[in-house]
């Protein structure tokens, strides 16, 4: 469903990603890990176009995406989530999943401003969806609430929630147990898997909780210095003498 | 309740001209052209986070157009003139906006405020069209038989165009547009990320804001009657931005609080013309250091009702 090919990308003659090339399966939960700086956000920020890389293709479902800028690639059915996360802080959470819905809704700039009757009654269905999906990430009773002020548990699961409400096929998410505790990272794991088993979703996760990575990964891709280090099941990468290299450090150093 | 006090708030409004001196019935005129010019200011920097410094070359456009048309045309009916008005607005602010996709912070600020300077000049050697320094006299704004020439008549015009442009900002600001726009002020990386198409949006931006202070432009034009290019100096932007700080960025509401407190200002420092800058620094550096939110932000908030 997504193939990324000798993708090449370097930051001020630093390269960041180095001919990396996999490929994602339909509905597949394939996950992104390594040391930091191995460049697993660089990826994300290729695959949705906020970086043009200087080699390489990235295909989704039979399409190039590197001729399109972001938000055609997010109506193509790639949703994100951020590593340090970027809500819409000073807008209610609400409003956070419904800016998620904005390529599903029509209302226009002029049928907005005349409030024709279509313009409330779609307003009130993508209210009705956004706060199905605040449920659905356990964050109905902030609804109302500043995003900003949240914790950062609930500013991740409301970022699930916005990526959630543009019905992507593929959803990236960067780190969403980062910062949380064990039983918040156990409520994001079983939520990740309900995605991918009841809703049909492909998901592509970086993650450094091994827990998570190794709990609900079908596959597991380490990078290191922009490199591919490893591929493979989980179980094989556990056992992968370059990874345990690449993490702990050779025994030579 | 709400709608209670609004009903009352409308009817004084409404009867407002019977209730108080003429010159108030004109500065209320004024309060409302502002608030005009504020909204779609706030559409623009307070919603989508792109300062400007040139909103009086909107407004001047937006007069010049309405005024011209009024002089060649007498019979138009003053809406279409200022339908009109608005739309030449918003073009000019489709042009100005799409160059300053690629500017932020002070350089779009430094961009908006040369854009000002140029309609002045423009002003000036149009003189065939605009009478440059001379200044052109406005006819008076006709509806169909009516001639709207009494203090009272044109409040009306004002507050029934300044009603519907109100309620019009306050749909697109609780509907999809208004989101976008919000969602690009807080991240555009996320915005991108949700599917909200960054260029068509802040350009949008920019045409709604110039239209907004386009239609304003034109009202100003029958209210005073009379306009030349100095009236639309640097200051007048400045006291725009003004009242979008002092009101609150983001709030329509507090635009229309902001224009009604600097208008009121003015008019009260009229006799301290040289001291006005000073008035007005202090004030927004006051705003800004103890109430950086505007008054909007010191009005208990409705929490919104569950659906």
């Amino acid at each position: 469903m997504l193939g990324v090919e000798g993708l090449s990308i370097s930051f001020g003659g630093l390269a960041a990603l180095s001919a990396l090339s996999f490929e994602v399966a339909e509905r597949e939960i394939f996950a992104l890990i390594g040391p930091n700086g191995a460049g697993k956000s660089t990826v994300f920020n290729v695959v949705t176009g906020l970086y043009r890389p200087s080699a390489g293709r990235v295909r989704f479902r039979g399409q190039d995406l590197l001729r399109l800028p972001p938000h055609r690639i997010a109506r193509r059915g790639i949703a994100r989530t951020f590593q340090n996360t970027e809500v819409f802080r000073q807008l209610s959470a609400l409003d956070n999943v419904l800016i998620g819905r904005h390529a599903h809704l029509r209302g226009g700039l002029v049928r907005g401003a005349l409030g024709l009757p279509s313009v409330w009654r779609e307003e009130a269905g993508a209210r009705a969806v956004a706060r199905a999906l605040l449920e659905r990430v356990g964050l109905a009773e902030v609804a109302g609430v500043e995003a900003g002020s949240l914790p950062l548990g609930s500013q991740k699961r409301l970022e699930i929630a916005r990526a959630l409400a543009a019905e992507p096929r593929l959803l990236l998410l960067d780190e969403p147990a980062g910062g949380l505790n064990p039983t918040e990272t156990q409520a994001v794991m079983e939520l990740i898997r309900r995605l991918r088993d009841e809703g049909g979703l492909t998901v592509l996760v970086v993650e450094h909780d091994m827990e998570l990575v190794m709990g609900i990964s079908d596959r597991v891709l380490v990078l290191n210095y922009g490199r591919r280090i490893a591929s493979g099941s989980p179980r094989e990468i556990a056992a992968d003498p370059a990874v345990i290299e690449a993490y702990l450090g050779s025994e030579e150093a | 309740m709400r709608r209670a006090a609004l009903v009352a708030g409308g009817a004084v409004l409404l009867a407002w001209p019977l209730l108080v001196p003429r010159y108030f019935v004109f500065l209320t005129s004024l309060i409302v052209v502002n608030a005009i010019v504020a909204i779609g200011l706030n559409l623009l920097s307070g919603y989508t986070n792109q300062l400007s410094f040139g909103h009086a070359g909107f407004f001047a456009v937006g007069a010049y157009v309405a005024a011209v048309l009024t002089v060649r045309e007498p019979a138009l009916p003053v809406v279409l003139t200022l339908a009109l008005a608005g739309l030449a607005t918003a073009l000019v602010g489709l042009a100005l906006g799409v160059p300053c996709l690629r500017l932020e912070g002070l350089y779009l600020a430094m961009a908006t405020l040369a854009f000002g300077f140029v309609v002045v000049e423009a002003i000036l050697n149009l003189d065939w069209l605009t009478r440059g320094n001379d200044g052109l006299a406005v006819p008076v704004a006709r509806l169909g038989p009516l001639a709207l020439a009494s203090d009272a008549a044109k409040y009306y015009l004002v507050l029934a165009v300044g009603a519907l442009m109100v309620a019009a900002a306050v749909n697109i600001a609780r509907t999809r547009t208004g989101r976008a726009l919000l969602a690009i002020r807080e991240s555009e990386i996320a915005a991108q990320a949700s599917g909200v198409h960054l260029a068509a949006y802040k350009t949008l931006a920019f045409a709604v804001s110039a239209f907004y202070t386009g239609v304003a432009g034109g009202l100003f034009a029958f209210v005073v009657g009379f306009i030349s290019p100095d009236a639309f100096d640097v200051f007048l932007s400045v006291d725009f931005v003004a009242m979008i700080i002092v009101g609150g960025l983001g709030s329509i509401p507090g635009s229309i609080l902001g224009a009604a407190v600097i208008t009121l200002l003015y008019d009260w420092l009229a006799a301290f013309q040289n001291y006005r800058p000073l008035f007005f620094g202090l004030i927004l550096i006051g705003c800004m250091l103890f109430m950086p939110g505007g008054i909007a932000s010191r009005v208990p908030r409705r929490t919104p009702p569950a659906r």
